[in-house]
């Protein structure tokens, strides 16, 4: 009965953003504009920049994730869509499971996916070497599912709380810092000429893992929250 | 008059908390098809807690509930669990198809003409009134399988005499076949057939 | 056939009550055992223990530093048991000791990185280093800090118990996981490991007090999550009877 629920949840939920294009937009804008912060802070030396790049890109990425997850659950717990979600399923039993991982993966459709898209333009703003912006693109498909997964999590957790948002972020974060320094790691490495393959291969398996784990513990964490 | 049948919704010693509060303790209830079951009680005593617990949707703090396998239970909150930037018929699909109910669009036409609403079908929710809105809600019932047991929680909120007038057919046709409501209602009921069974709750515990 | 919805147990493993009662008896003990502790730990390590010969005088920060960061790095593991316990059995007294244990732990990680500045300074002329350890430790507080605001900020105890439970639970997962990350990160920037901490070859008398320091903070650490859990207690079971009537 899981496989309604999820394709219902995520149609819905990209048919919403549909409907909402600025607002699917905002978290891009949001990245545009912190990374744009960098030189403007640090200076214009190319050199600098180009050091700082993959350091910067993937901090605003993460940011910019984390922003827009808190709406992830807030509107649907708000107007009782939530509860029919975890009904789901038929004959009472709650289905926690399927809602967490298709709202990870809209989520990651419409924040993870575009960021990947639009990085290499800000590569290039960076000065950033051909091989290094595929690296970038390479890391950040690998990790923002990863963010996208772990700030699914922290929506859940802080579902309905005051000051959700900065609380999300202040909890989340340090549980994403591996995948940051995997991730802007591996684009250091390819930018300096070094072999980027360790890098990549703990970001996989970091992937790999996140996605096994981190939708079983949203899952309790909405059923905690729905209680 | 009670049907001797199966049942298929009981529960025992049940006990509901509200944050460090204990609502109630020692509820007693079992609903067998055909039944409407009124749940009153004065505000803040559990009702939608209630509901939420027989739903499946919290665990009881005490006792157990038993249901019949193969028999659906269709929750319809206090909240509307619709969202105002999908039409009238998007929503009802959605919640149909989460709910694995029937998806036929003949069989939603029919239930948005029972409830008056057929001609706002493509219109946006966030332009309906809380009435009409509450019968979007309400419309996904005619979808539900035939049998379920049906826990509405103030279904006739902001409904005006038409509303209540479709839903009181629909929960007596409901019952005629076989299936089987428990709902709260502040706006006393005026179904007659079948005859409600009221369940009290109070602070200690219930009927 | 009728499926069963089984209920969350009503009654809880241990009792406040007693626990109250308990605590209340063996705090003092506790406060004597690390002030005895402490003082023979400390002086043992600033008086008896040798100098030594790259670092000075300046290490025997490490007396401090050492036991502070092995205290935050164990109180959160047994915070997130206790806190899982609490879940996976709906035991109150539980879930109360969880959050009790969370400011201790806290307060050992800033302890921590405190006596790790203090040390950096005169060894490498720096407040702070990004080392490994360091930074892992910086990442804990934060971990910490975001259990104690999760608990905090969700009104309904039951609810905020729980959540802090699973918080705890991945958090203590992603411990190793992060400092894995972070030891990669400070060999691959820096070539050679830095470490603002690298402690001096271990004498005898180093590792005696060492070790008399981690007891003193054990029992400076019981002593404290008691008095704060018959705190929390008295303030979650204010309207008990029991607690009214004056037990111990």
């Amino acid at each position: 009965m899981t496989a309604p629920v999820f394709g219902a949840v995520l149609a819905r939920d990209l048919r919403l953003a549909a409907r909402r294009r600025v607002d699917a937009l905002l978290p891009l804008a949001f990245f545009a504009v912190a990374v744009s912060l960098f030189p403007l802070g640090v200076g214009p030396e190319p050199n600098t920049l180009r050091q700082i790049a993959p350091g910067v890109l993937w901090v605003c990425a993460l940011l910019a994730a984390m922003l827009s997850v808190t709406q992830l659950y807030a509107n649907d717990q708000v107007d009782g869509s939530l509860e029919q979600m975890m009904l789901a399923g038929g004959a009472g039993t709650t289905s926690a499971l399927p809602v967490a991982i298709a709202k990870a993966l809209s989520h990651w459709l419409l924040t993870g996916l575009p960021l990947v898209l639009i990085a290499p333009l800000f590569g290039v703003m960076f000065d950033l070497s051909g091989r290094s912006i595929a690296a970038l693109c390479a890391s950040l498909a690998l990790g923002t599912p990863i963010l996208s997964l772990l700030g699914n999590l922290g929506a859940a957790l802080t579902l309905g709380v005051r000051n959700g948002g900065v609380l999300l972020i202040l909890l989340i974060v340090p549980l994403c810092i591996p995948a940051l320094i995997f991730g802007s790691g591996a684009v250091s490495a390819v930018e300096s000429g070094a072999s980027a393959r360790g890098h990549f291969s703990l970001l996989g398996a970091l992937f790999i893992a996140t996605g096994l784990l981190a939708p079983l513990a949203t899952a309790a964490a909405l059923r905690i929250a729905t209680e | 008059m009670t049907d001797t049948t199966a049942v298929i919704l009981a529960a025992h010693a049940l006990a509901c908390r509200r944050g460090e509060r204990i609502l109630f303790h020692g509820l007693n209830l079992d609903v067998r098809p055909g039944q409407i079951v009124w749940v009153r009680g004065a505000n803040g005593q559990g009702k939608t807690s209630l509901l939420r617990l027989l739903a499946g949707l919290a665990r009881p703090a005490a006792g157990r509930i038993e249901t019949l396998a193969g028999r659906e239970r269709v929750y319809i909150g206090h909240a509307n669990a619709l969202k105002d930037d999908l039409t009238v018929a998007e929503s009802l699909m959605f919640l149909s198809r989460l709910h694995g109910f029937d998806t036929a669009a003949d069989v939603h036409d029919g239930a948005l003409r029972r409830f008056g609403l057929h001609s706002r079908r493509d219109a946006p929710v966030r332009t309906l009134s809380q009435g009409q809105r509450r019968r979007v809600a309400l419309a996904r019932l005619c979808a539900a399988p035939p049998t379920a047991l049906w826990l509405l929680d103030e279904p006739f909120d902001a409904l005006d005499a038409q509303g209540m007038t479709a839903l009181n057919e629909l929960l007596a046709e409901h019952a005629a076949r076989g299936g089987s409501v428990l709902l709260t209602s502040h706006v006393p009921l005026t179904l007659t057939v079948p005859a409600p069974i009221t369940l009290q709750l109070h602070e200690a515990s219930a009927a | 056939m009728l499926a069963t919805t089984s209920s969350t147990r009503f009654f809880t493993f241990a009792s406040p009550p007693r626990f109250y009662a308990l605590a209340g008896r063996l705090i003092p003990w506790f406060w004597a055992a690390a002030a005895v502790l402490a003082v023979a730990g400390l002086w043992i390590g600033f008086f008896e223990a040798p100098t030594d010969a790259t670092q000075g005088d300046a290490y025997r920060i490490i007396f401090i530093h050492v036991p502070a960061a092995w205290m935050s790095m164990l109180l959160y593991m047994v915070m997130a048991f206790w806190a899982a316990i609490g879940w996976a059995f709906n035991a109150r007294l539980a879930a109360m000791v969880a959050r009790a244990i969370a400011p201790t732990g806290a307060m050992f990680t800033f302890a921590a990185l405190w006596s790790g500045a203090l040390w950096g300074k005169p060894t490498w002329g720096t407040w702070w280093v990004w080392d490994a350890r360091l930074t892992s430790e910086l990442i804990l507080l934060f971990l910490y800090l975001g259990y104690m605001a999760l608990v905090n900020a969700i009104d309904d105890t039951r609810r905020a118990d729980q959540a802090g439970a699973l918080l705890a639970v991945i958090g203590s997962v992603n411990v190793p996981i992060i400092y894995f990350s972070v030891k990669w990160w400070n060999t691959l920037h820096q070539g050679a490991t830095i470490s603002a901490t690298a402690a001096p070859k271990m004498v005898a008398t180093m590792l005696t007090a060492m070790l008399l320091m981690t007891l003193a903070c054990w029992a400076y650490a019981f002593a404290v999550v008691f008095t704060r859990t018959r705190a929390v207690i008295a303030e979650r079971e204010r309207d008990a009877k029991w607690l009214n009537e004056g037990v111990a």
